[in-house]
């Protein structure tokens, strides 16, 4: 697929205050109420203008911090269709996967970005093209990706749970 | 080959002869970790904690203390819901507003033991790390899925060894040491990893290596771990966990690290993390005189006994300066309640300090002791991020209970060695 949609470009260290403050942790749970703060001490503009498919691209260890999930939550809740970073920060890369949240780690990728360029990816492959060059990154495994597809962690619990609760009616 | 400590705890867990970095296995933790977030957690099963119930009504450790007591009707909505989801599902291990930050709570009611898997949705579970257990957070959604399932899955880590050799000398504190680490291999050098610490443990108390492995989450590790030596059983056997009811795990000595590092505890200095990361690391000595508005004392890092009284000792008939407000919270009831029988409040409130409710709010900008643009605190904190403690133009600097007393003195920061 092609994207012509809008990148958001960032740094490194882009931690969960930046992405959600702190200070609305106990007050903002549902995408709704989450949506308006996201990135708001990073980004003003993010949260007004972010349209759904598109990019966030960023350097390394982007979702450090907190455990809190609401940048997961919210940015799949705005339509991000993807994140691309150089690494990220692992509660918030399994948050990503709890949400259905698409993440890619690739460096290379990042590094070769410069504004206007085309970006695709070949998720079955674990392949990013920017411009002209391809970059591979790695895939998730099967029973993670089962998860992801389900559309979220509570779904595919749920499915589960339903397995097992006809199994017993049995 | 021999294996690290992450290792050996997810094969035992779950039920495997070897597991290798990088594999996935499904685990059941023996407890789960909730605080004021419950709320939110139960929230999205609502419906399927009807259907289905808790998996355990003992898995839970349930703790209020992110926004204690509450600050507005929305907050106070949210307790009365735990408070009563405890109620209607029986939940054994719940700890209501003022026991204390959940994990010092966890840890002093007997939780965290030895060999076994703790998951929380707060990043800062892996503090019990310092006695042995595998603790990682987690985010909302998968508590939710494990207060119906009760297993979730890790990745089994690569690992980081941390030889520790010799003694601090005070007032260097155990946070100058991970201040320390985490300004070398900074915010991401542990990312996925295990980080676990041999050596000279010995000559680190449990509140040391509490303030060590709750910082492991700002180095990005996933678990950071001591063995369980002497010190820590005897720890726990003061807390009702008898030696013999839990499994010492350990890594062997040809274990594989992806890295190695070693530190000499003799040659530390007083640090600071500057604004606004953690791993900004600089010698006190390198921004002394910096001006500062508050100070805080307290956290899950830095509330313990031991840290009050390094704070008391220092400010003991003493008065700080009037271009301070010094807030001091203590991690827990039973160490506030210590803390009051050996003078050390007396001795601060008589230093000029507003004591608050044991809880976690300023820490993140939650709950009290927000700043105001242009201000500057210096804390006992784990996270200098920008908008941390409520406002995005004010300057957070994370140092020891050492560095934060003598500055508080002096309303600047100041080396802790001046006085000693």
């Amino acid at each position: 697929m092609t994207q012509k949609n809008n990148v958001w470009r960032y740094g490194d260290d882009i931690n969960t205050d930046m992405l959600f403050p702190g200070k609305y942790t106990y007050t903002c749970s549902t995408a709704e109420e989450i949506k308006p703060h996201l990135l708001e001490d990073l980004d003003p503009n993010f949260a007004k203008n972010v349209k759904p498919g598109d990019l966030i691209f960023a350097g390394k260890n982007f979702g450090c911090g907190s455990s809190r999930e609401q940048p997961a939550l919210g940015l799949k809740a705005v339509g991000i269709q993807a994140v691309v970073a150089k690494s990220y920060a692992r509660i918030f890369y399994r948050a990503a996967i709890n949400q259905g949240l698409l993440l890619i780690e690739c460096p290379d990728a990042i590094d070769s970005y410069q504004e206007g360029m085309d970006v695709r990816f070949d998720l079955a492959q674990g392949s990013i093209t920017i411009g002209d060059r391809n970059f591979s990154f790695p895939t998730l495994p099967p029973e993670i990706l089962a998860i992801r597809d389900a559309g979220g962690l509570l779904e595919y619990t749920r499915q589960k749970l339903n397995k097992q609760s006809l199994a017993s009616d049995l | 080959m021999g294996k690290t400590f992450a290792e050996k705890i997810l094969a035992k867990k779950a039920g495997l002869k070897e597991v290798v970095p990088g594999q996935i296995v499904t685990v059941k933790p023996e407890h789960l970790l909730t605080h004021d977030n419950t709320s939110a957690i139960i929230g999205k099963i609502g419906a399927d904690l009807e259907k289905y119930g808790v998996i355990d009504p003992n898995l839970s450790v349930i703790v209020l203390d992110h926004v204690v007591p509450a600050a507005d009707e929305k907050t106070a909505t949210n307790h009365k819901k735990v408070r009563e989801f405890v109620k209607k599902h029986g939940i054994k291990n719940f700890f209501d507003a003022g026991e204390g930050i959940c994990h010092q709570v966890v840890i002093e009611k007997g939780f965290a033991v030895p060999g076994t898997i703790v998951v929380g949705s707060d990043s800062h579970t892996c503090s019990y790390g310092a006695l042995g257990v595998f603790a990682t957070g987690i985010d909302r959604t998968e508590s939710s899925a494990l207060l119906l399932t009760g297993e979730t899955w890790l990745k089994v880590p690569q690992s980081i060894k941390i030889a520790l050799k010799g003694k601090l000398q005070p007032p260097v504190m155990a946070k100058d040491l991970v201040l320390k680490i985490i300004g070398d291999i900074k915010a991401d050098g542990a990312n996925y990893c295990s980080v676990e610490f041999q050596g000279d443990i010995h000559n680190l108390t449990i509140d040391d290596r509490i303030t060590i492995a709750n910082m492991g989450i700002e180095m990005g590790a996933k678990v950071a771990v001591f063995p369980v030596d002497d010190i820590a059983e005897k720890y726990l056997a003061s807390i009702g966990v008898k030696k013999g009811s839990y499994e010492k795990i350990w890594a062997d000595s040809d274990a594989h690290y992806i890295q190695k590092l070693e530190y000499d505890l003799a040659k530390l200095k007083p640090a600071v993390a500057k604004p606004h990361l953690v791993d900004n690391y600089a010698l006190v000595s390198e921004v002394e005189g910096i001006e500062i508005h508050q100070c805080l004392l307290g956290t899950c890092t830095n509330g313990r006994l031991s840290d009050l009284e390094v704070a008391a000792t220092i400010l003991k008939g003493k008065k700080i300066a009037s271009n301070v407000r010094f807030l001091v919270l203590p991690a827990s009831r039973s160490i506030f309640s210590e803390a009051m029988k050996k003078g050390y409040i007396q001795t601060l409130v008589d230093a000029g300090a507003m004591v608050l409710p044991t809880g976690c709010g300023p820490c993140l900008g939650a709950h009290q002791g927000i700043l105001a643009p242009g201000e500057r605190c210096l804390s006992t904190s784990n996270r200098n991020f920008k908008g941390r403690m409520g406002c995005k133009e004010a300057e957070i600097y994370l140092a020891s209970p050492a560095t934060v007393a003598v500055s508080a003195l002096y309303g600047k920061i100041t080396d802790p060695r001046k006085i000693n």
